[in-house]
């Protein structure tokens, strides 16, 4: 028989790509049960200090109202006074706010009510004349004026080995003695993620104690174990369902208030509660990318030899959660330097928490760290590419140790050829077509390869069709079309004969979608699902086929509605044989790490991001003309879906650098700039036809897939790439995000 | 958002006569600013009168000028064949306007009456003199960096967010209004007020008033135009500053000269004493530097619209040079 085409590094289009774009697939605000509910959050108008009274009298005689709960009122949820760490959060000091259970005020638009109506219009209404009196505090929202009380993170005082400690190789501060040297400060921001589908829940409680949420999370377990432990219920009374997610980028790692808000009032009407967030209320209750101030200090020989890099950040927090991200973990192991510091900070505001954006960490101080390489290798003058190889690292300058895989430097000469780098001129200010000024910039990214446990469910059904199961999200990636693909190899099945589910804490266990890593994580559970069906159905029909018996589950095939054997089409057992000889449930599997290759090996995914951009010189205004996005990623198994995340990163990253920007006015504490109006994402005008092109080497030791992840890598390194190219295209160096006309004019 | 009464009436008279009666009600045509703040809590009229269904949607050639209907909808007449070729920086200030959908929702007449964009404005937790008078103003020290550096009052430092009006305001347009006292005619220049100590008053319409048409003049500006819109995103986004240049040449010398900016005043800012500096001179950058210091005189700027004062005199240097070239 034909062996089927190899599907991992196929282009398949989406299996879930005709739903969603006719509409037919089904997100968390859009279940119909029957009674349902509308929900309306009102938020504080103060950013400091205690609620005095709540007047809610003429919304609770407002048409259609059935409730109007604020903490005056709200049911006792017995979680809140269970003390003890959630495993599912974070690994932060301190927690998230707990909800109507308390007076006080800690962040401007902090939920103090929610409406509960039966029309969405007739919430928002009454939600209106809901009416708050406070006792304000002075209050605390602008980092700059803060960072003196800045302090390591309590997690890093408590663990001398955790990474948010500072760190050392060589001498300290040996920037400062070099002959060669620069010190420069950087801000990215505060951004917030924005997906396009804003949070939403739909709370169910099906009886008192069995609650089901149809909610926008990125992980169906962690949500599962927040809300169980909220309410004090075993994990399986309570399921999450997550089948389609519109975007996350990272805002719904962590549960919050709002969730807890609509699971409380849908207790309280005793019937179903929907609850979506508006795009305002996007920029407060729920997280963003920390406003990061930054210092590097940089030496280096005349030839382009580093000598001592010095990066400190500090990174805005919460007064009541510890957020910290690894903003410097790139600097310690991206260039060959002898010396090396790096100083973590935070500083609590008066703010919300923020939470992990794409990139987390890593974006935020790439801009720094590739700026000023871009800004040493001018000082040098030298091809910043050029500085770049000259301190390329064969190994894991950090740990000492080798990478599991490399392939940075054909991504170099892969992105510099299609970018035309060679067009770019050492003089910054050389190129001008008409009235705009060119320029070409590059900025290098990377981020851990992680690989996780996990779980798969399989199940071979009458027809012939494969079934799989994870709890696993799917936030755009194409996470079900991948696993279609590895299924696809591994059973040797055509794709239409496989069916990949996911987004339901009832399927087989697997992390939350985040830091690139589910791919790595839950593909190698998939493919060790199939071997193991494979295996099963070759022992049952071993019983009626002595052929069978005498095989390895890898010679196993399947054909149309037969198992058979490669290499010896006689043997043939019809499928409808072996499903009676079983159950029909699901082969379980559950996938490890194996051996202790993440101690001996380094394992990073790594890109390169050029930009050509063109400035204005009279306006001031940039565009991108070309973005070149390359990446060593490891196996790719699927260059289109693939692509598209990384076309998806660089525009994010054009937003970075370019556009977003959410201003607090400090006076009052609160977000100004929160709509679209004000708040700028890229539209399709702002984004060039980016190109992308792979390694697509295996990596030998993440994982048998040879996979390393794409996600983060997408988007870190494009913004200072952009940054470097106005630079080239300007001699103006903007080290304050995002470079907008007006800074460019003065 | 409030509740409200509804009412679609077919003939003209009955609108005004609604709108006359009664203090709290609104014309709403495309809604597409309308609902937004209406959904914010910053307008919240008793009743809305739907006027959609007026006929006054047409576009028409008149002895000397172009008649467009207050209903007519931003997109098309940005595509008109005879808004093209009678007055094209119109249509360049249209396209330049918002996206597709919502030029394809909003009316001529009611992107006139735009409220601004200012964030203290569209925040009901913030002081705002425009929205509540005597409440003070959020953006004099605060982040003005999208506000006023000509016409402002210490009341009100808003812009004027139109592009469409820019335009207008160039051409010498005049606005067409009916309402309880019959019909009277409003020169472009007049329609909207700066804001002096009623910010709460954006355009010079009395009570009951509706906008029927607009009339643009026929002129000789229908080569050398151009609508200079400067903004960080290449689309669908509010000029930080923007300019409407027209220029009639004889050779290289300049004959007629039409000059307005938008994003830097409370109303669309015509440009008369640039205009002059530019007629009967030679089509030349240095020409349109002199005109661009001429038209920033008197502007002043905030803690954060500095830039403007460098970024509007670019500007227009710009949109001469382009309009000139053209």
């Amino acid at each position: 028989m034909k062996t089927p085409e190899k599907q991992i590094g196929a282009r398949m289009n989406r299996v879930d790509g005709r739903q969603k774009v006719t509409g037919a697939a089904t997100y968390s605000a859009e279940y119909k049960l029957p009674g349902i509910t509308y929900a309306v959050l009102v938020g504080s108008t103060i950013t400091k200090g205690r609620i005095t009274s709540i007047d809610t009298k003429a919304a609770e005689r407002a048409p259609g109202v059935l409730a109007v709960i604020t903490h005056f009122n709200s049911p006792k949820v017995p979680g809140f006074d269970t003390a003890g760490k959630d495993p599912s959060q974070p690994a932060t000091v301190g927690g998230p706010i707990k909800i109507f259970k308390d007076d006080k005020i800690r962040f401007n638009d902090q939920p103090i009510a929610i409406v509960v109506a039966d029309s969405l219009e007739r919430a928002r209404f009454a939600a209106g004349l809901v009416k708050g009196q406070y006792a304000q505090e002075k209050h605390q929202t602008n980092l700059e004026a803060n960072k003196a009380q800045a302090f390591l993170p309590t997690s890093a005082k408590k663990n001398p080995k955790h990474p948010m400690n500072d760190y050392q190789r060589g001498q300290v501060d040996a920037y400062k003695t070099g002959a060669i040297k620069l010190e420069s400060e950087y801000v990215v921001p505060t951004e917030v993620h924005h997906p396009m589908e804003m949070q939403a829940i739909t709370a169910h409680w099906e009886a008192p104690d069995r609650l089901t949420i149809y909610d926008k999370t990125q992980g169906t377990m962690a949500t599962r174990r927040d809300f169980a432990r909220e309410w004090g219920l075993p994990e399986e009374n309570v399921k999450v369902i997550a089948t389609y997610v519109g975007g996350a980028f990272g805002n719904a790692l962590h549960s919050w208030q709002h969730e807890s808000a609509a699971i409380i009032a849908a207790r309280v009407v005793n019937r179903p509660v929907k609850l979506m967030l508006t795009r305002e209320q996007m920029f407060t209750m729920v997280g963003y990318r920390p406003y990061t101030w930054q210092k590097l200090g940089m030496s280096a020989t005349p030839d382009g030899k580093i000598t001592a890099i010095t990066h400190e950040a500090i990174g805005q927090t919460s007064t009541f959660e510890e957020f910290t991200e690894a903003t410097l973990a790139q600097t310690r192991m991206m260039y060959e330097s002898p010396n090396l510091t790096t100083r973590y900070r935070i500083a609590s505001l008066d703010v919300n928490s923020p939470i992990w954006m794409r990139g987390p960490g890593e974006a935020t101080g790439a801009f720094a760290l590739e700026s000023a390489m871009d800004e040493m290798a001018h000082l040098l003058n030298i091809d910043p590419l050029e500085f770049r190889l000259r301190n390329y690292t064969e190994q894991d300058p950090e740990k000492n140790r080798p990478w599991s895989s490399k392939f940075l430097k054909e991504c170099y000469q892969l992105g510099a050829e299609r970018v035309g780098w060679n067009k770019r001129q050492l003089k910054p200010g050389s190129l001008r077509d008409g009235d705009w000024l060119v320029g070409y910039g590059m900025g290098v990214g990377t981020f851990g390869a992680h690989r996780g446990s996990s779980k798969a469910n399989i199940r071979l059904l009458p027809n012939g069709t494969v079934l799989l199961q994870s709890a696993v999200t799917d936030i755009g990636p194409g996470t079900a079309t991948a696993m279609t693909q590895i299924a696809a190899d591994t059973l040797g099945l055509a794709p239409e004969k496989i069916k990949f589910e996911l987004g339901n804490s009832d399927f087989a266990q697997a992390p939350t979608q985040g830091g690139s890593a589910i791919v790595n994580t839950v593909g190698p559970a998939v493919q060790e699902a199939c071997l193991a069906l494979k295996e099963k159905l070759r022992t049952m029909a071993a019983s009626s086929n002595a052929a069978f018996a005498s095989t390895e589950k890898e010679d196993v095939l399947f054909a149309d509605g037969y198992l058979t054997l490669n290499g010896n089409p006689n043997a043939r057992v019809p499928f409808a044989d072996l499903l009676k000889q079983t159950d029909g449930g699901f082969v379980t599997v559950e996938s490890k790490p194996q051996g202790d290759a993440s101690k001996s090996f380094s394992m990073y995914s790594f890109s390169v991001h050029f930009a050509e951009v063109r400035v204005h010189v009279l306006t001031g205004e940039v565009r991108v003309s070309k973005l070149v996005s390359c990446a060593d990623a490891g196996t790719i198994v699927n260059e289109k879906t693939a692509g598209n995340q990384m076309k998806g990163g660089a525009v994010g990253g054009i937003g970075m650098a370019l556009m977003e920007h959410a201003v607090i006015d400090d006076r009052f504490g609160r977000y100004i700039t929160k709509d679209f109006a004000d708040y700028h994402v890229p539209v399709h005008a702002d984004s060039p036809d980016v190109q992308v092109a792979f390694v697509n080497k295996p990596d030998p030791h993440v994982n048998a897939l040879g996979t390393k992840g794409i996600g983060e890598i997408a988007i870190i390194g494009v913004a200072p790439a952009i940054a470097n190219a106005i630079f080239n295209a300007t001699g103006k160096r903007l080290r304050e995000l995002p470079i907008t006309p007006d800074k460019l004019l003065v | 958002m409030n509740q409200f009464q509804y009412v679609r009436p077919t003939k003209q008279k009955a609108a005004i006569d609604a709108l006359a009666r009664d203090a709290n009600a609104q014309f709403i045509a495309g809604g597409t600013n309308l609902i937004d703040l209406m959904k914010r809590g910053v307008m919240a009229p008793q009743k809305l009168i739907d006027i959609n269904r007026l006929p006054l949607t047409k576009i028409e050639s008149q002895n000397g000028s172009l008649r467009i209907g207050a209903l007519a909808l931003n997109g098309p007449v940005a595509e008109d064949k005879l808004v093209l070729e009678r007055q094209p920086l119109l249509a360049q200030a249209l396209s330049a306007g918002a996206s597709p959908q919502l030029r394809n929702m909003a009316t001529v007449g009611g992107n006139m009456l735009q409220r601004t964009r200012c964030p203290y404005f569209y925040d009901t937790a913030l002081p705002c003199n425009k929205r509540e008078p005597g409440s003070g103003c959020g953006a004099l020290e605060g982040f003005n960096r999208m506000h006023a550096i000509f016409g402002f009052s210490d009341k009100c430092i808003a812009v004027h967010p139109s592009d469409m009006s820019v335009a207008l305001v160039a051409l010498d347009a005049t606005v067409l209004v009916s309402g309880p006292k019959g019909d009277r005619r409003i020169p472009f220049n007049d329609f909207h007020r700066l804001p002096g100590d009623t910010p709460q008053r954006d355009t010079n319409l009395e009570q009951g008033e509706l906008i029927t048409a607009v009339e643009v003049p026929d002129g000789p500006f229908t080569k050398h135009v151009h609508y200079q819109k400067v903004r960080e995103r290449a689309s669908y986004a509010f000029a930080l500053v923007s300019v409407a240049a027209a220029l009639s040449l004889d050779g290289n010398t300049i004959k007629d000269a039409r000059l307005a900016m938008g994003g830097v005043a409370h109303k669309p800012w015509r440009l008369t004493d640039a205009e002059k500096a530019l007629i009967g001179k030679p089509a030349t950058e240095e020409t349109f530097r002199q005109a661009a210091t001429v038209a920033m005189q008197g502007a002043k700027a905030f803690e954060h619209n500095a830039y403007k004062l460098k970024m509007a005199p670019n500007a227009i240097i710009q949109a001469l040079k382009t309009a000139a070239a053209a």
